[in-house]
């Protein structure tokens, strides 16, 4: 068990890509830490720096009290579950996972008795004599986590384990990887592009983009108050929707239309100015025509059983409205649109759309 | 889906004629082996001749320096193996894994070397060799032999080892291992038939060698197998019954270390241990 620590983390290439731009993250001894991001954010290679198969520019990568940046891999207490599972495709299940402790000369007795309580925890004892290509992708995967978890690690490093499974696996692994830490308690740090994965599993989520941490929180928070536009679109699906214009005397005025949405809240003592406007499409819902904020033709209807999303074209953008499954909304309809109180999300007009307020 | 029996049997008399073409001159030599004295031609048809004798056979243990010559040639072959192979897949695994200075140049630079036929580089080497005082030695044999047989083998190694996904070695270096222990326990034995297609390359390349040796080796206690055999078919007198034994018996080795292998060809050992 331990804490990782990365200080003013910074990745350049050979090539001159700046992949990683200062990143400092303090992950207390137990925590289940979730970076997440799109493809080419930095995330893996942060992953990677963490665990010495990738060369640290500058900065300091610490595991307890220890500066890791030049101690080998093997030798950091950490152990790792890769994308594409990476099994020993010559060596029995068994071997797979008895590689690690065999390397660090562990005694024979120890080694079976661990490979075998690990086996049975993820339930592979069955699978102990095939080899990698002898098994379905699930259990693949759990053969990599039963490798890992018998190492009895510090940290567990995870690199998008659940990325080539299928969808049905993919949400019963999810929930294992879950039940597996409420057991373990050690600190796990896990890559994702999936914000599902990432919302699901983590103690806290670090979104990342351009190398550059774009906010660190709770699952929640970040849900409730994404610190800027970038963020407010990762987390959620449907996307939030966005809609530029102008703050003026309490209210939001959407530009190319008549719409003003009135600001509640903290949002009522921002100056006038542009801005930007964010709301989820569950924060949008129909109300009376008096009521209502803005009345929009339905443009696209999608259903899938227990909730409609509604798409609306308004001043030229696509946007989500998320209902529920009974609404039977059509193309054409028009729907009375208000803002659930505490709906409004708004943002700095610039580049980097900063939450205002 | 099943396919009709007229089409089966086609195929196998198809299959059955290319059998009797690459198997008939085999035959033959079998059959002059067997005949007493020198007969190369001969009306009967049977394989075994009626008056069969192991003659030749025993000649040429008893009468010819063909041990020595099968010995020198066992040196210069298992030499030139053995190098080939630790080179080429230590090589092979640096071009396969590191991005160094010149990588992609010096690839380059060895696979032109493969468009120059052997025979060109005979007066160069030659010379060099000569120079060494290298003339007459199995080493200098072995210098040619892997000189002309690595460059194929490098490209074959880097090839196998592009295919074995770094995650892999990843996982080894995680599990505790050295950059060479990940090489050692994980690569190589996933590299087994790379390895073993660069071993016989490297055998064949020079078990079966003739011109080179013939300017090498001058010596008739330095002849290698091919050398020494040629030596059985003169301007005047052939001895076509040693010539067809020595020749039945040079390449029994090869065919037995090829069907000892055979199962290490079979590729797809790396298949199941990474999802791409």
């Amino acid at each position: 068990m331990a804490s990782v620590s990365l200080r003013n983390l910074h990745k350049r290439y050979d090539s001159g890509f700046h992949a990683v731009r200062g990143i400092s993250l303090e992950i207390p001894d137990g925590e289940f830490l979730v970076l997440v991001g799109p493809s080419g954010c930095g995330k893996s290679t942060t992953l990677r720096m963490l665990a010495g198969l990738e060369e640290v520019t500058e900065g300091d990568v610490r595991i307890g009290d220890r500066v890791v940046n030049d101690v080998a891999p093997g030798d950091r207490d950490i152990a790792m579950v890769f994308q594409n599972y990476a099994l020993y495709p010559h060596l029995t299940v068994r071997d797979n996972m008895a590689f690690g402790l065999r390397m660090r000369g562990t005694p024979r007795p120890e080694i079976d008795r661990r490979v075998q309580a690990a086996a049975e925890s993820l339930s592979i004892e069955g699978l102990l004599a095939r080899r990698p290509r002898e098994l379905s992708g699930g259990q693949r995967q759990r053969v990599a986590l039963g490798r890992a978890i018998v190492r009895e690690p510090a940290v567990f490093l995870f690199d998008e384990p659940l990325s080539n499974l299928d969808a049905k696996l993919r949400v019963q692994m999810r929930a294992e990887l879950a039940r597996l830490h409420r057991r373990l308690r050690t600190t796990v740090v896990y890559v994702t592009h999936d914000q599902v994965e990432a919302m699901t599993l983590g103690d806290r989520i670090v979104l990342m983009n351009h190398g550059v941490i774009q906010q660190a929180d709770a699952p929640l928070a970040i849900y409730r108050r994404p610190a800027n536009r970038f963020v407010a679109a990762f987390i959620g699906s449907p996307t939030m929707n966005f809609f530029p214009g102008r703050i003026e005397a309490g209210a939001f005025a959407v530009a190319g239309t008549e719409v003003r949405v009135p600001l509640d809240g903290e949002a009522t003592g921002l100056p006038a100015g542009p801005a930007v406007l964010g709301i989820r499409p569950e924060d949008l819902v129909l109300a009376g025509e008096a009521a209502a904020v803005a009345t929009v033709p339905v443009d696209v209807v999608e259903q899938t059983g227990h909730e409609t999303f509604a798409h609306f074209m308004l001043a030229g953008d696509d946007h989500v409205v998320r209902l529920s499954g009974d609404v039977g909304a059509r193309p054409g309809d028009r729907l009375p649109l208000a803002v659930r109180p505490g709906g409004i999300h708004l943002f700095a007009a610039d580049e980097a759309g900063q939450r205002l307020g | 889906m099943k396919e009709p029996i007229r089409i089966t049997l086609l195929r196998h008399a198809v299959l059955l004629v290319f059998v009797a073409v690459a198997i008939y001159p085999v035959l033959n030599v079998v059959s002059i082996s067997l005949r007493p004295g020198d007969r190369l031609r001969s009306t009967d048809l049977a394989v075994i001749p009626t008056d069969w004798t192991l003659a030749s056979y025993v000649k040429l243990f008893t009468e010819q320096p063909f041990l020595r010559w099968l010995g020198n040639s066992l040196v210069v072959s298992a030499g030139v193996t053995l190098t080939g192979v630790t080179l080429a897949s230590t090589a092979g695994y640096a071009f396969s894994r590191f991005h160094f200075v010149g990588r992609k140049a010096t690839m380059l630079a060895i696979l032109t070397t493969q468009m120059f036929p052997a025979t060109m580089l005979l007066l160069p080497l030659y010379v060099l060799i000569a120079a060494l005082g290298l003339i007459d030695t199995w080493l200098g044999l072995m210098v040619f032999y892997t000189a002309t047989a690595l460059p194929f083998c490098v490209w074959q190694m880097k090839g196998f080892y592009d295919t074995i996904s770094p995650s892999l070695e990843e996982a080894a270096r995680i599990d505790g291992c050295s950059r060479f222990q990940a090489f050692w326990h994980v690569v190589l034995p996933l590299a087994t038939p790379g390895l073993v297609i660069t071993a016989l390359f490297s055998f064949m390349t020079a078990w079966s060698e003739y011109i080179v040796a013939a300017q090498v080796m001058q010596d008739e206690r330095m002849f290698t197998l091919p050398l020494g055999i040629k030596g059985f078919q003169a301007t005047l007198s052939s001895q076509w019954g040693l010539y067809a034994a020595a020749s039945i018996l040079v390449s029994l080795p090869v065919v037995v270390v090829f069907l000892a292998l055979s199962r290490y060809l079979v590729n797809g050992l790396t298949v199941g241990s990474v999802k791409e």
